[in-house]
């Protein structure tokens, strides 16, 4: 096979077929030295407009359609259209094989940054962390969401769309709690089920001491008739809830619930993990190509047009920059892998006191464990450095809504590492981004209201616009819905009470 | 193994498609109204873009269950420049704009318009959503394509019944020129030496053997050269071209007279903006006829139509009559469907109403689609408007007419003139 030469492939900016297929091929070979593992991949070249289609549908190249990505599609086109934002340069769609898009507009060193990040650095990490492992099935999710695309269609046309939209749109306003945090045990098998209740049976039966039945009961101590409670235990996800027990709900529409709950459960692992994942990207593909020209495989030009980019990409604003909007995830990320890289091979004694296990191991197999078993909240607690913290010049920041002033609680400091990197850490734990509420009673010998309890901490409150969502759920339930609040001291309010629009038939 | 790269950018092209059309078809309501206020806001030849619109931000927002900014929390910042643990600082942060902004449009409580760019097609439309010309139906069933064929030069495929003869065998002619030359030249050449040879030795030469063997050989070779081949065929190209199906003329007739001011011209323009926008969407092919009135009816351009003022008393029975000579000169209404838009402030000598009212109803009605009266005024209605009254008495399918105040009252009462009637 002709090699299509170094030249060929990298003087020119435009990209052409061959030129990625000698990138690809080039960054492969070095992604396998370094013992990467992927899921099989295929490159797939798109417009601009197409890239647009992508943000809107949460880049999957098919979702069942919806207002909303509509409103967000012409959201884009317009921020877009009026330079205010440019496109990503790529989108990697977390299935197997693993597809990443290129971008036309992009020049050629683009698509090898592009083939880098996406096709070997994404794709490592979906192959390779637990969460996806655990959550999602990488072969499955296309021909899963082509079948919710035409299982919606097809109610569309059955039911009406507006009647279709009204429950879509109620299924989104309760998507951030529509995902399960934890993983709920599997059913059982009917044999296994069998064999549990043979084995409670003989234990009971065991335990047995026939004399007890003869003692006469004791009026005080009997038990007295509790109200059974619905749920047994207060339940987090919403839709899951609604899926399961909405009792007004037709077939079609708790298949619809269901759909949306698990596109929803799909995407979980990568709001988990989107510092640990892009900063893995990003690490692969500033490794890879710089292992490539090292090797004099590329070209002094294409090196500096790449670091351009990555720079822009990995560049963290100060808090007081006009720039700044919080802490950039690529940043961080990609600095915290090449901190641990520097951690396992280059270690000062301050990085041999915090982290006596690593300093100076093998840092593919520190990185491997890392990527594996964390998630954003997790491994930053577990890996973020002081130096790093020093790097950042991190600080952090009371803001108590009763106190006329804001306080900074921590700097990057000896006293203030520990704490600094535990409001990091938790700043990325999402169960503190949504408010906890979980459904708490359902009244069934009465009018079958659904009680659903906001747990507050640190008197953070609810929006506004919580009430709006409270309709949709009234909508889904079919009968009143209540939100209460409960304080961390067991003080429990009526925020507000919605009755469903119309109560649907039968 | 190499990878597979994929070529996605022919397919599934605006594959948004569906999901823009359900946003506008959600917020019709909100997007129509936008659509008025800028129509408004437009001239009459604006017609070839798309419309910038803004419908409030609360009204799609997507509600979620979501944090208010109450309570305690904590914040971690990059870049610390000046604080020490334990620092008191006022709010907001500095520079922490930002931030600021961001919290304001998680809590949903961001108030901006939602502003996007209709396409020109949404964007009409939306405007004549729900509209329908009356009568149109039957115009509409003939409106199907029609085609006519027209020729357009040669092909080399085609049906055996469209060869060009002419065409092919010029080909063919030229080809067996080009391919055999050489061999003709050669041939000549030797038939010449063999004359010659055969001269010298009458009684036979291996030269002259290998001659006559050579001169068969190229014989053969010219024979070989077909006569015709499939590549000479020409055929007679003829396609297809879109034959506009229906072509409508638009009368619009104006009172200019002194009491018909500015404002109130400028309200006709738009009802009769409105109505070429709509004829615009149901025909390939429209012309447009001005006619202004005083006491005589001229016809004119666009320009002097809206914009040249006359003074004097009212006749509106000569621009009827002129409409109708027009019609008979130029617009038949077996080819044409006629529209006709009459916009007056309601003044006329009075005893020059009796003879509209029987202009239209003999002459007039009878060969148009429809005709549409809008009186300009906010007084009593006067005797034109009595005497059309009588005329939509009698003409209900194909007349209508409307009293209109203010510019705002355009856009319904060309809703109520045009509305879908129910067969």
């Amino acid at each position: 096979m002709g090699e299509p030469s170094l030249e060929a492939a990298t003087e020119n900016s435009e990209w052409t077929v061959e030129a990625i297929e000698y990138y690809d091929r080039e960054i492969g070979r070095v992604a396998r030295n370094y013992g990467l593992d992927c899921y099989r991949h295929q490159l797939e070249i798109i417009t601009a407009e197409q890239m647009m289609d992508a943000y809107a549908s949460i880049g999957m190249p098919v979702y069942y359609h919806h207002w909303s990505f509509g409103k967000h599609f012409l959201e884009t086109e317009n921020r877009y259209k009026r330079g205010q934002m440019g496109l990503a340069y790529e989108i990697v769609i977390n299935s197997d094989p693993c597809i990443a898009y290129l971008m036309e507009e992009n020049t050629s060193t683009m698509q090898a940054l592009v083939i880098a990040h996406a096709a070997y650095g994404h794709n490592s990490f979906f192959k390779g962390n637990h969460l996806f492992r655990q959550w999602t099935s990488a072969d499955a999710i296309i021909d899963y969401l082509i079948f919710a695309r035409n299982y919606i269609a097809e109610c569309e046309e059955r039911y009406g769309i507006d009647e279709v939209e009204r429950l879509v749109d109620a299924c989104h306003a309760l998507s951030n709690l529509g995902v399960d945090r934890y993983k709920r045990s599997p059913p059982l098998s009917l044999v296994k089920e069998k064999l549990r209740q043979k084995e409670r049976e003989e234990y009971l039966q065991a335990q047995v001491n026939d004399l007890w039945r003869t003692l006469p009961r004791h009026p005080l101590t009997e038990e007295p008739e509790t109200e059974t409670r619905f749920p047994a235990q207060p339940e987090e996800n919403l839709l899951y809830f609604i899926e399961k027990n909405a009792p007004l709900l037709e077939p079609w529409q708790r298949e619809i619930v269901r759909i949306v709950r698990k596109v929803n459960q799909y995407f979980y692992p990568q709001r988990q993990t989107q510092v640990m994942n892009e900063g893995w990207a990003c690490f692969w593909h500033y490794t890879l190509l710089n292992t490539l020209y090292d090797e004099g495989k590329l070209s002094d030009g294409f090196m500096f047009e790449f670091l351009q980019s990555h720079t822009n990409v990995v560049y963290q604003p100060a808090y007081n920059s006009p720039h700044y909007s919080g802490i950039n995830p690529y940043a961080l990320g990609f600095n915290l892998w090449q901190d641990l890289r520097r951690i396992c091979e280059n270690p000062e004694d301050e990085d041999r006191e915090w982290f006596p296990d690593i300093a100076g191991s093998d840092w593919r197999e520190t990185f491997q464990f890392a990527m594996t078993n964390f998630k954003d909240e997790s491994f930053i607690a577990q890996y973020l450095s002081p130096r790093l913290m020093r790097d950042f010049r991190f600080f952090a920041v009371l803001d108590d809504d009763s106190r006329s002033k804001l306080r900074i609680n921590a700097i990057h400091n000896e006293q203030g590492y520990r704490e600094l990197r535990q409001k990091i850490s938790e700043q990325y734990n999402l169960s503190n981004a949504d408010p906890n509420l979980q459904i708490w009673n359902v009244d069934l010998h009465g009018d079958r209201s659904l009680t659903l309890r906001h747990f507050t901490h640190r008197r953070r409150g609810l929006a506004e616009v919580s009430f709006a969502a409270l309709d949709h759920l009234a909508y889904l339930w079919g009968f009143t819905v209540r939100l209460e609040q409960q304080s961390p001291d067991g003080d429990v309010r009526l925020l507000g009470e919605r009755k469903p629009e119309r109560r649907r038939r039968l | 193994m190499t990878v597979r790269i994929v070529d996605r950018r022919q397919d599934s092209r605006n594959k948004s498609s569906i999901n823009r059309s359900r946003f506008i078809r959600r917020f019709k309501g909100q997007i129509r109204k936008a659509v008025a206020d800028a129509i408004a806001r437009r001239g009459i030849r604006d017609l070839e873009s798309g419309e910038k619109i803004g419908i409030p931000g609360r009204d799609i927002s997507e509600p979620q269950f979501r944090f208010s900014r109450s309570g305690i929390r904590d914040n971690v910042h990059p870049g610390n420049d000046r604080y020490l643990p334990g620092d008191e600082v006022d709010r907001p942060l500095e520079g922490g704009s930002g931030q600021g902004r961001g919290q304001a449009s998680k809590d949903g409580e961001g108030l901006d318009d939602f502003v996007f760019t209709l396409s020109r097609d949404e964007f009409l439309d939306i405007f004549f959503d729900e509209l329908a010309l009356p009568n149109l139906i039957k115009r509409q069933l003939a409106r199907i394509e029609e085609y006519r064929r027209v020729r357009a030069g040669y092909t080399h495929t085609g049906v055996p019944t469209n060869i060009n003869l002419i065409r092919t065998m010029r080909g063919a002619t030229g080809r067996r020129i080009a391919t055999g030359g050489p061999h003709a030249v050669r041939l000549r050449e030797l038939q010449e030496e063999l004359a010659r040879l055969q001269a010298l030795h009458p009684n036979g030469d291996p030269e002259i053997d290998r001659i006559e063997t050579e001169i068969a050989v190229l014989k053969a070779r010219m024979g070989a050269i077909p006569f015709i081949d499939s590549f000479d065929l020409r055929y007679n190209n003829r396609i297809r071209i879109p034959e506009p199906s229906t072509q409508a003329v638009m009368f619009c007739l104006m009172d200019v007279s002194g009491s018909m001011d500015e404002s109130k011209k400028q309200m006709a323009k738009r009802f009769f903006m409105l109505l070429y926008l709509f004829l615009n969407r149901s025909y390939e092919h429209i012309e447009v006829v001005f006619i202004r009135h005083h006491t005589a009816a001229e016809e004119v351009d666009e320009e002097n139509f809206f914009h040249s003022r006359e003074t004097g008393g009212t006749i509106v029975s000569s621009a009827l009559k002129l409409m109708r000579e027009v019609i008979a000169e130029r617009y038949s209404s077996s080819v044409w469907n006629i529209y006709g838009a009459q916009a007056s402030d309601g003044d006329n000598w009075s005893d020059d109403s009796p003879q509209c009212r029987d202009l239209l109803s003999q002459s007039i009605l009878p060969c148009v689609q429809y005709f549409a009266y809008i009186e300009i005024t906010d007084g009593e209605p006067q005797n034109l408007w009595l005497e059309y009254e009588t005329v939509r008495d009698f003409h209900a399918d194909c007349f209508a007419m409307q009293r209109i105040a203010e510019v705002t009252d355009i856009y319904p009462v060309f809703r109520e003139l045009f509305k879908k009637r129910l067969a």
